[in-house]
């Protein structure tokens, strides 16, 4: 065999950076360019937001109820920190759709056949929905701004706290990759990608206080990431001076909430990186 | 030069065996047509020479680098378009074909260009600022052509290239593979119908249930055939009486397809005489009998057994084509 041995060619750093910017765009068009899909994946959240202001808003009455802009009289400044980490939850599910949706047309067979970086396809995949996520926590803001929401310890601080529920959704976007790649079709891949969801969210800090919850679940719901993180954007947004009230320590939170975003990808990267090869053959 | 060699290839899917120690070797600037009814084995073949599955055993080399040791190394010399046209719909036409030059490590400028140059040769050029999605299914397949030609690849593979698309468009489709082989590129490409294999392939590999069972030209698998055969058709009564006759006057094996009973003619016209007089003698009238050159189903069925387009539902078949995208 005329075969060209003991030289194996890899992809450049820098080209496998391009490749990746060129998943992402193409990703991003696809959000752009089909109106729709960005149409539903913003009510749903701006529903959310609505439902649980105006429906449960009145009746869920807040711990630290005597603190002020936090307080019950307050709902959506309880809500906002919360609905911005449950958007970009939910928001990751779409990594896994178009991941499914890529395998199935064979858009990803052509992707491997070029001389391109295979992580670029799952990189570009999580920052496109990084973006989109964004635009949809942007539009969530503007909403609960009209409807009373506001944040009280500067802007710098407010970002901090929307960055931190984005970087969260990019987290569990590569949970989610790793879901659909193991579901493989895009309706199994919503179902599957929702298990985890649920209890995360709505076991959790995110709409309510954990405190009316019974002994056990709160031990989980006190604990687990998603409350840590709708803590953190909260003690970032909420008068400083009731923080205390609302049993909030915001340096130990942000911390918690950095650890755990490295935590999930540092677990989840590789085991979607494993099983895209798999599923790739 | 070999552009592409495979030697020996096996690949197992759990306990379905894909391929079972397949070898084929492609001279450059050849068409080579696999031929092979759904689940032969074709698409798992492409997968393994194009780097998208690692064959178990055996050895492949694409324009000498092999497929195993240095897989970024074949993938600049290749271009693949797989059984389904994988283009997006969502962009036009010429973002498709610069986003894959791109990832081909073309320059912006560069990416442009070419777009504009092979977007002219598959005549997609007047719609190339469209979006996909107001594309016919034969344009869509011509674009995800074009998308592979991006960056000059040595040796294109086309899987199934003409699934999908329109009888119309077929033949358009089959002129502009012709012209790139023309051009000098080498060409693997794989198909279940027959005509496609003899109006494009150079050479001819049948495949059936993962193993290459012939290969040649195609007049030359049509010689293995024995030349001509007389067809006959008789009602399904007198079909084993018939079969009786025939065999003392068969240059060869009868072979049953459908309803008819296959003839080997080693003496063309005289052959068919004596059909007819045998039959005339055991008392059966024909519904209808002639002589015809062989086609390459008929190949098919004399090399497997069963024809080309049968096996469809085979449940190897799923397993292989469709475990080559998933297990």
């Amino acid at each position: 065999m005329t075969t060209v041995t003991g030289h194996r060619q890899r992809v450049k750093f820098s080209n496998a950076l391009s490749h990746t910017a060129v998943i992402t765009k193409r990703n991003t068009l696809r959000v752009v360019r089909l109106p729709q899909l960005l149409l539903f994946s913003t009510i749903q959240p701006v529903m959310f937001l609505l439902l649980f202001n105006y429906v449960f808003g009145g009746a869920i009455a807040i711990g630290g109820a005597q603190g002020g802009a936090a307080g019950s009289d307050n709902y959506i400044n309880w809500l906002i920190p919360g609905i911005l980490v449950q958007t970009a939850v939910f928001g990751a599910t779409a990594t896994a759709l178009g991941l499914t949706e890529d395998l199935g047309a064979g858009v990803i067979d052509r992707f491997r056949s070029l001389p391109m970086a295979r992580s670029a396809v799952l990189a570009g995949r999580t920052i496109a929905d990084l973006v989109r996520n964004t635009f949809v926590n942007g539009l969530m803001l503007i909403v609960g701004f009209l409807m009373g929401w506001r944040f009280e310890q500067g802007i710098p601080k407010m970002l901090l706290g929307v960055a931190l529920a984005l970087l969260f959704g990019y987290a569990f976007s590569w949970v989610m990759a790793t879901i659909g790649l193991v579901a493989k079709t895009p309706e199994a891949a919503q179902s599957a990608g929702f298990l985890p969801i649920f209890p995360l969210v709505f076991a959790s800090s995110v709409f309510v206080p954990t405190q009316g919850m019974p002994g056990w679940l709160q031990v989980f719901a006190e604990n687990q990431p998603v409350s840590i993180i709708a803590n953190a954007v909260r003690s970032l947004m909420v008068p400083e001076q009731t923080l205390a009230a609302l049993g909030l320590h915001q340096s130990t939170l942000i911390w918690q909430s950095f650890a755990w975003i490295a935590i999930i990808i540092a677990v989840f990267g590789p085991l979607a990186v494993r099983q895209y090869r798999r599923s790739v053959g | 030069m070999n552009v592409v060699e495979a030697n020996n290839i096996v690949k197992t899917f759990g306990d379905v065996v894909a391929l079972e120690g397949v070898s084929i070797a492609i001279e450059e600037g050849m068409i080579y047509g696999l031929l092979g009814p759904n689940g032969a084995g074709k698409t798992t073949l492409i997968r393994v020479l194009t780097t998208l599955l690692k064959p178990d055993t055996g050895t492949a080399s694409v324009a000498g680098i092999d497929v195993v040791a240095d897989p970024v190394g074949v993938r600049h010399k290749i271009g693949l378009a797989g059984q389904f046209a994988a283009v997006d719909d969502f962009l036009t036409g010429r973002e498709n074909v610069e986003m894959v030059g791109r990832l081909y490590n073309l320059s912006k400028e560069d990416a442009a260009r070419q777009a504009e140059e092979v977007l002219t040769r598959i005549r997609l050029i007047d719609a190339a600022d469209r979006p996909v999605r107001t594309y016919s299914g034969g344009m869509r397949r011509r674009l995800d052509l074009a998308a592979s030609m991006v960056g000059r690849p040595q040796v294109l593979f086309l899987d199934e290239p003409s699934t999908g698309v329109d009888p119309g468009s077929r033949l358009d489709l089959w002129d502009l593979i012709e012209e790139l082989v023309d051009a000098g590129t080498s060409l693997l490409l794989t198909t279940q119908y027959l005509d496609e294999a003899d109006r494009l392939a150079d050479r001819i590999g049948v495949i059936d249930r993962g193993s290459l069972i012939d290969e040649g030209t195609s007049d030359e698998l049509k010689d293995r055939m024995g030349g001509n055969v007389v067809e006959v058709h008789v009602v399904p009564d007198d079909r084993a009486t018939a079969a009786g006759a025939l065999t003392t006057v068969a240059g060869g094996e009868l072979v049953t397809e459908g309803q008819a009973l296959l003839v080997p003619a080693i003496d063309g016209a005289r052959t068919l005489t004596a059909a007819v007089r045998a039959l005339d003698n055991v008392g059966v009238e024909p519904q209808d009998i002639g002589l015809r050159r062989p086609t390459l189903d008929d190949v098919f069925l004399t090399l497997t057994g069963h024809r080309a387009e049968e096996r469809s539902r085979d449940e190897a078949q799923d397993l292989s084509q469709d475990g080559g995208r998933r297990v």
